[in-house]
């Protein structure tokens, strides 16, 4: 199993949790005070390309860190599942990422560079933390005037990688050259507007650049891991699971699970297009298994108290699909036992009977029931009345907390 | 212990930490390595980014909290945070928060830059650039608000873990504030 991020709030008590948390901040703002980040002029002066200090550190820093985390990936130290990718809303993005930029210029700070200019004193870095308060203050009071731009084009765990369609590899390969060019380009402009001369700055950043070139490099030639390699990592721990059908949901509790409304739960049927349309559960949704690996980041960003339940004819394609959701590190995924075949023979009524019969024969995955007509989950099979059943089985849904942080640094 | 070294201890005086000389701010691609290492760690370890402004915003509605705590549960945006018996520092990013004030006061001292002063353009008067101060951190606070994280938790966070609105925001920022610079300039030049 991928070892990092460890799960904080299960290994420590809460704590030693924030601990850890005070000493990531204690280092991002010592850091932040080395680089200069508390003088304001410094910080303006990137604007008027006469000293790009901040802009140097800014991206040499996202490449940094950009490789040390899809090389530890490719390595599968770091699961990128299980780490926060802030989400995409485009246009509030946008406009306010526009509205910040024009802070910055006027107020010559940030507001994690403001809180390290309040802690070292610097007067105009209180007045802007003040003002920072004060924006807050006003988002609060005015944002339900325009919510629906706000929580508008909403595209949820977008990547670069799902923008262009390219191997994380690629992409790296692509960001850490195009900083790279950008700091060279920084400094010629930096000696045309500042009259800095870059031929005193230690030759060491050349040697720097080649490195993180190199990085990036092998970053792509590692690759990142296929959800074949992770489940052959997983196998180990949750093969088990599958053998002894821990993961395998009677219909019983699943009907009851369609009652306990502190659960969110997701039903994907992984069956074609056709059968769906025949019969299917209500609120189920339709994807191929084919489909499933360009959902994983969808799955991922669901809330902490999601069951996602999977299904097909029988138990042979929903455990594949099981296992692609599980290599991936999507947390509480479980598979209806016997599939949609075994819930009709629990569930099905004089409704269901009029239009369908039972087949003698039926191959692996097959649809054992014949319908004449498209039901959908327009019957009551697909959403049996909860008062007229009653089974004895095995609890097999727990809740697992172990899933990415669903709030980044912005909350 | 000689009573030579007690000599000096006595001698020490809480002034002279805010009185060291002032050493130069470290090389930058040197501070860009070590910031990028420190994000890396802070991902690796916890699963999260860094983080600026929401340790803020939550301090921010602790304030409205202690003012008004009615007034909270009327707006829905700081509900989530503050509402109710819901105590809004009770979080991990306002931990971050206290930690990069003692970080950033703690390189401060030791290299002589903690200090009382102000830090503007040659053209314009300390209030002035006060003024500009809190104007901008309005701007900056509500624009980092709608965009859902600042230059910490979007562009360098979101940044490295490639995620393409943090891509969209990183260069929004950049993007105003060149567009803005030229008509700003006697602020700094």
């Amino acid at each position: 199993m991928i070892p990092f991020p460890l799960h904080l709030e299960s290994l420590l008590t809460k704590p030693l949790t924030y601990l850890v948390f005070l000493l990531i901040g204690f280092l991002f703002g010592y850091v932040l005070e080395l680089s200069g980040f508390n003088h304001s002029p410094s910080l303006a002066s990137q604007f008027y390309f006469k000293d790009l200090r901040v802009f140097k550190v800014f991206f040499t820093a996202i490449v940094v860190g950009m490789l040390l985390l899809f090389l530890s990936s490719a390595v599968g130290l770091l699961d990128y599942n299980l780490i926060w990718v802030n989400p995409t809303y485009l246009w509030s993005g946008i406009v306010g990422g526009l509205i910040m930029g024009f802070g910055f210029i006027l107020g010559g700070f940030c507001p994690g560079t403001s809180l390290v200019a309040l802690a070292t004193l610097k007067i105009d870095g209180i007045f802007f933390v003040l003002g920072g308060l004060v924006g807050v203050f006003l988002f609060g009071e005015t944002v339900d005037f325009y919510k629906f731009f706000f929580n508008g084009s909403y595209y949820g765990r977008l990547t670069l990688m799902d923008v262009f369609n390219l191997p994380a590899g690629i992409v790296v390969i692509l960001v850490t050259l195009m900083a790279v060019f950008m700091l060279w380009g920084g400094e010629k402009l930096e000696k045309i507007y500042g009259n800095k001369d870059p031929k005193k700055a230690p030759k060491a950043r050349y040697y720097g650049a080649g490195v993180l070139v190199i990085v990036a490099v092998a970053i792509a030639i590692i690759g990142q891991p296929t959800t074949a390699d992770r489940w052959n990592d997983l196998e180990s721990i949750r093969g088990d699971d599958l053998k002894n059908r821990e993961v395998y949901v009677h219909p019983g509790e699943l009907l009851d699970t369609f009652h306990d409304h502190k659960l969110n739960l997701v039903l994907i049927d992984v069956r074609s297009e056709a059968d769906f349309n025949l019969f299917h559960l209500l609120d189920a949704e339709n994807l191929l298994p084919e489909e499933i690996q360009n959902s994983i980041d969808e799955f991922i960003a669901l809330p902490a108290n999601t069951v996602i339940v999977v299904m097909s004819n029988d138990e042979i394609t929903s455990t594949e699909v099981w296992k692609t959701l599980t290599a991936q590190a999507v947390p509480n995924v479980y598979i209806l036992s016997g599939g949609i075949n075994n819930w009709l023979e629990t569930f099905s009524t004089s409704v269901e009977d009029v239009v369908c019969g039972e087949l003698t024969q039926a191959g692996e995955e097959e649809l054992r029931f014949e319908f004449n007509a498209a039901l959908g989950s327009n019957c009551p099979a697909a959403y049996p009345d909860h008062d007229l059943y009653h089974f004895e089985y095995e609890k097999k849904i727990e809740l697992d907390l172990k899933r990415a942080p669903v709030g980044g640094g912005c909350g | 212990m000689t009573e030579n070294n007690k000599e000096e201890k006595k001698k020490f005086h809480l002034k002279d930490l805010f009185n060291r000389p002032s050493k130069p701010y470290a090389n930058p691609y040197l501070g860009g390595v070590l910031l990028g290492m420190v994000l890396f760690a802070s991902y690796f370890i916890t699963g999260n980014g860094l983080g600026a402004s929401g340790g803020l915003s939550r301090i921010a509605a602790f304030i409205e909290d202690l003012i008004a705590p009615g007034h909270i549960d009327q707006v829905p945006y700081l509900l989530t945070m503050a509402g109710g018996q819901l105590n809004p520092l009770d979080s991990w990013i306002v931990i971050v928060t206290a930690g990069v004030l003692i970080g950033g006061f703690t390189s401060g001292v030791i290299h002589g830059r903690t200090k009382f002063e102000t830090n503007k353009g040659p053209n314009i008067s300390n209030q002035t650039r006060w003024l500009f101060a809190f104007l901008g951190g309005i701007l900056f606070t509500y624009g980092a608000r709608l965009a859902r994280g600042c230059t910490s938790g979007q562009a360098l966070s979101g940044g490295a873990t490639l995620s393409a609105g943090s891509w969209v925001v990183m260069f929004s920022i950049f993007g105003g504030a060149y567009a803005l610079a030229y008509f700003v300039r006697r602020l700094w030049n």
